[in-house]
């Protein structure tokens, strides 16, 4: 059962990792990003032909895969996101589908549709066990580089907003966006700087999690759901809110799986409906979060 | 007072930390032409906001002619006759403004619910809607969707909207904000045109727009009431003197 | 204003030609059918998201509802159409307005999530219940009994074609008045101005249930003339694509207008016919692209051009 738990824990900090950047774009620019999860998919396609075609060690391939899905994040903010802002809600969703549909169709055509299998280094097989019978807490070792990884990239975020001027600039846009600008904030390069980071730590939490979730085409709208559950429970008004968002998701999930394994998806969802229905703005949302 | 015909007693409204409306308690009498003044941020729109249902007091009680309308739907209090305009303009875009006072005087008069029947087809619905029209000068773009109307024609469908549901008490927030001073005088003279026993409650910044209109006088500052009375004891006020002499500084 | 409700002549005519169709031109009789389906789903998402702003991303839980009742009452009770479809509308009909207690309140985003959560359940359900549902294999088997006790569904396909237009006829007229009506308007006054239609007293909530639940059992009809009219009923049916294509049809054709939904059914079967034969990952790749441009472009400036001159919107 311990087990269970901290292969959960693993999972919902992979899961905040990649959801991270859409709470954020949804918070800033109020913009519905259907095409996250094609972000991660780059990332992990990135890191798995480097390692394949050019035989690059896997650690080597992590901040490849975060700055090249940052840069492509950028270039697309501000080409193609930037015109959508204002429009509604529903055109946001066409848009970022139709990204999403280019995106698995040309990986699908290049790459085949096929799983790609990602060789872990040897450092990272393995497993350790603490305790014994009910007790025990095996720890695989690769998890716990995610938990640990996941977990440095968490307090970074959360020291990034809350101490550095940029943080601040970022805060003061996702409050009032007019407001912000009025004091000399230049919101354009705040939205670019943050949706490149959004998508580059996507791309990471693709290449992290290509091992663990599985990479195929079909990731971005397998995955998508699970993103758009830790957004729309944990909130947009903090990163903390997402990050228990995803951990409750992240145990659930797993330990849905394990004990009834034909229902499992079940209760993640109609625990999602629930919550939401209960509490529309979100489970973990303080006075006025925004719609 | 048990002539009022809308009041407020003690209403309370936090924001987490912040309190919008503090320990106010107002009293609309029949026929009233009340005016709610203040400076910007003293809650004004919170007020009603409140009355009408959009927002839940954190305390405190509202009545409606005798009866506690505190935990009232919106949609119902404006069944009872409570109708109110918005400062800034909410309006549907996509209809003409045609479409949109048939719509309202359909809903109004209960036929929202009919699904069989084409929108428009009853003629008490098309003469007021006439009616109306002309009334507010609209004839002109009665066709023309809404969201290409100029600004003036807007305001103008804003309230004419509200003389739609035939209120019982009618909510006026700044309802000539932005019209042109020209059309300013003939917005009014249609408010005040309306029938003695309908009790309206204006919330207004011109001065003189309020003192020629107004037979009572709230001032709100900070969410709480600074005082209350007729125009001219307010005018004469030291106090609500001091809270504008700020006010008249910053515009200028 | 009344005479927006008058039958125009190419109204006319566009349904005269789609009866004539599948008889005059046997090979298609079964794409007819396909697209006659297609527009009815359409058409009850348009009910929802053109008129009433309802963003749903699971609306394809309706459609799926309606196909399972349908094949398993035609299985398992009674073998007549009309009695299946009935029986699937119900159904969907009843799920709909459960499940519009959940679109109620909150935001775009939540209303995404709680339909696309709704018909990702049914799925799961659905695949659970393999004893009943067939699982992945689907639900074969499934025989309907002659329309009216004389006409067969053929192989051929032209009496299930006129059966699905004759549904699609029904219920889009029956929907077309809904739309023109006072009832119709203030779904229009609640996707425009939510706030503003509460303040002239539209009771917001009681009609989005109302409208959802319609919306759902037009849905469950489509799925239940799907069912009937192909001897079988898969787990794809509740699939994401199945909700995303039908926005995507409703999209395409326009939204807030009805025809709208027939119109994009047709391009749209027509269109992918014509690209899938190429290679199956184009189609999705051109989808795509499609999607993007048209939004960049704006949505209705391009699907109208007649509005071009005129502007604006008809109701």
């Amino acid at each position: 059962m311990l087990t269970l738990l901290f292969d959960g824990i693993a999972y919902g900090m992979l899961l905040f990792i990649l959801a991270v950047g859409l709470a954020v774009t949804l918070g800033l620019m109020n913009f519905i990003n259907l095409a996250h999860g094609a972000f991660a998919m780059a990332g992990g396609y990135i890191t798995v032909l480097l390692m394949q075609r050019q035989g690059w060690p896997f650690l080597a391939c992590l901040p490849v895969a975060f700055i090249l899905t940052a840069l492509v994040g950028a270039v697309l903010e501000r080409s193609l996101y930037r015109p959508m802002y204002r429009k509604p809600h529903l055109d946001q969703v066409l848009f970022s589908i139709g990204l999403t549909f280019m995106a698995i169709a040309s990986v699908d055509y290049v790459l085949g549709s096929s799983q790609q299998i990602l060789q872990l280094p040897e450092w990272l097989k393995g497993r350790t066990e603490w305790g014994e019978g009910a007790w025990t807490l095996g720890m695989g070792h690769y998890r716990l580089f995610i938990v640990a990884v996941c977990a440095v990239l968490t307090i970074a975020l959360q020291l990034i907003l809350t101490r550095t001027r940029f943080g601040s600039r970022l805060r003061a846009a996702v409050d009032d966006q007019r407001v912000a600008a009025g004091l000399g904030i230049n919101v354009n390069v705040v939205f670019m700087a943050t949706f490149a980071m959004g998508s580059g730590l996507a791309g990471l939490g693709g290449a992290l999690g290509a091992e663990v979730l599985g990479l195929d085409p079909g990731f971005p709208l397998k995955y998508m759901v699970y993103f758009l559950i830790v957004v729309a429970v944990g909130g947009t008004s903090s990163i903390t809110g997402p990050l228990l968002a995803a951990l409750l998701l992240g145990v659930a999930d797993v330990a849905g799986k394990y004990y009834i394994p034909k229902l499992g998806a079940f209760i993640v969802y109609s625990l999602m409906i629930a919550i939401l229905v209960w509490k529309p703005q979100g489970l973990f949302v303080q006075r006025g979060g925004k719609a | 007072m048990n002539d009022a015909v809308l009041s407020a007693h003690a209403l309370v409204k936090r924001f987490g930390g912040i309190t919008a409306t503090s320990n106010v308690t107002l009293h609309l009498a029949r026929g009233a032409r009340h005016a709610l003044i203040g400076p910007n941020g003293a809650g004004k729109t919170t007020l009603i906001n409140l009355l009408t249902g959009v927002l839940q007091p954190t305390e405190g009680s509202i009545r409606l002619q005798g009866q506690d309308i505190s935990r009232l739907a919106p949609h119902l209090r404006v069944r009872r006759g409570l109708v109110r305009t918005f400062q800034i303009n909410q309006l549907f875009d996509s209809l003409s403004p045609q479409q949109t006072l048939t719509l309202v005087l359909s809903q109004h008069l209960g036929l929202g619910a009919r699904w069989w029947q084409a929108l428009g087809a009853d003629a008490e619905v098309q003469r007021r809607c006439d009616a109306l029209l002309q009334q507010f000068h609209l004839q002109e773009v009665r066709a023309m969707p809404t969201r290409v109307l100029a600004y003036g024609k807007r305001r103008l469908l804003e309230i004419a909207i509200a003389l739609a549901c035939e209120p019982r008490v009618l909510l006026l927030d700044e309802p000539v904000a932005g019209v042109p001073a020209g059309e300013r005088e003939e917005l009014l003279q249609t408010v005040a045109a309306l029938p003695a026993d309908v009790s309206i409650l204006l919330i207004e910044h011109d001065m003189d727009l309020v003192f020629s209109f107004a037979t009572r006088m709230t001032v709100l500052v900070n969410g709480a009431v600074l005082t209350e009375g007729d125009p001219q004891s307010i005018a004469d006020d030291p106090r609500v003197k001091a809270v504008y002499l700020g006010e008249e500084v910053a515009h200028g | 204003m009344s005479s927006t409700t008058n039958w125009r002549w190419w109204e006319l005519l566009l349904w005269c030609g789609a009866f004539a169709m599948p008889w005059l031109w046997a090979e298609r009789a079964l794409v007819i059918n396909e697209i006659a389906i297609l527009a009815l789903f359409a058409v009850s998402l348009d009910l929802i998201l053109g008129y009433t702003g309802i963003v749903s991303l699971g609306h394809a839980a309706f459609f799926g509802v309606g196909a399972y009742s349908a094949a398993l009452f035609a299985k398992f009770v009674h073998p007549d159409p009309l009695l299946g479809l009935l029986v699937g509308a119900a159904c969907a009909t009843v799920l709909g307005a459960v499940c519009s207690a959940t679109i109620l309140r909150g935001s775009d985003l939540t209303r995404l999530m709680v339909t696309l959560g709704v018909a990702l359940i049914l799925l799961e359900l659905a695949n659970k219940f393999d004893g009943l549902t067939g699982g992945t294999d689907g639900l074969q088997g499934v025989v309907i009994a002659p329309l009216f006790g004389r006409f067969a569904f053929d192989l051929y396909g032209q009496v299930p074609a006129t059966y699905s237009l004759g549904v699609l006829l029904l219920l889009f007229v029956l929907a077309r008045r809904l739309v023109q009506s006072p009832f119709g308007a203030t779904l229009v006054a609640i996707r425009d101005n939510r706030l503003r239609a509460m303040a002239i007293g539209i009771p917001v909530a009681q009609r989005l249930v109302v409208v959802y639940t319609v919306a759902a059992g037009v849905a469950g009809c489509a799925g239940a003339l799907l069912a009937q009219t192909s001897g079988f009923a898969s787990l794809d049916l509740f699939e994401f694509h199945r909700s995303a294509d039908v926005m995507l049809v409703l999209v395409i054709g326009g939204t807030g207008w009805l025809y709208g939904g027939v119109l994009g059914a047709l391009v749209f079967q027509v269109l992918q016919k014509a690209i899938s034969s190429v290679t199956p990952q184009y189609w999705t790749f051109w989808i795509g692209l499609f999607l993007v441009v048209l939004v960049l472009v704006g949505r209705e400036r391009l699907v109208r051009p007649w509005t071009w001159r005129f502007g604006g919107q008809r109701v």
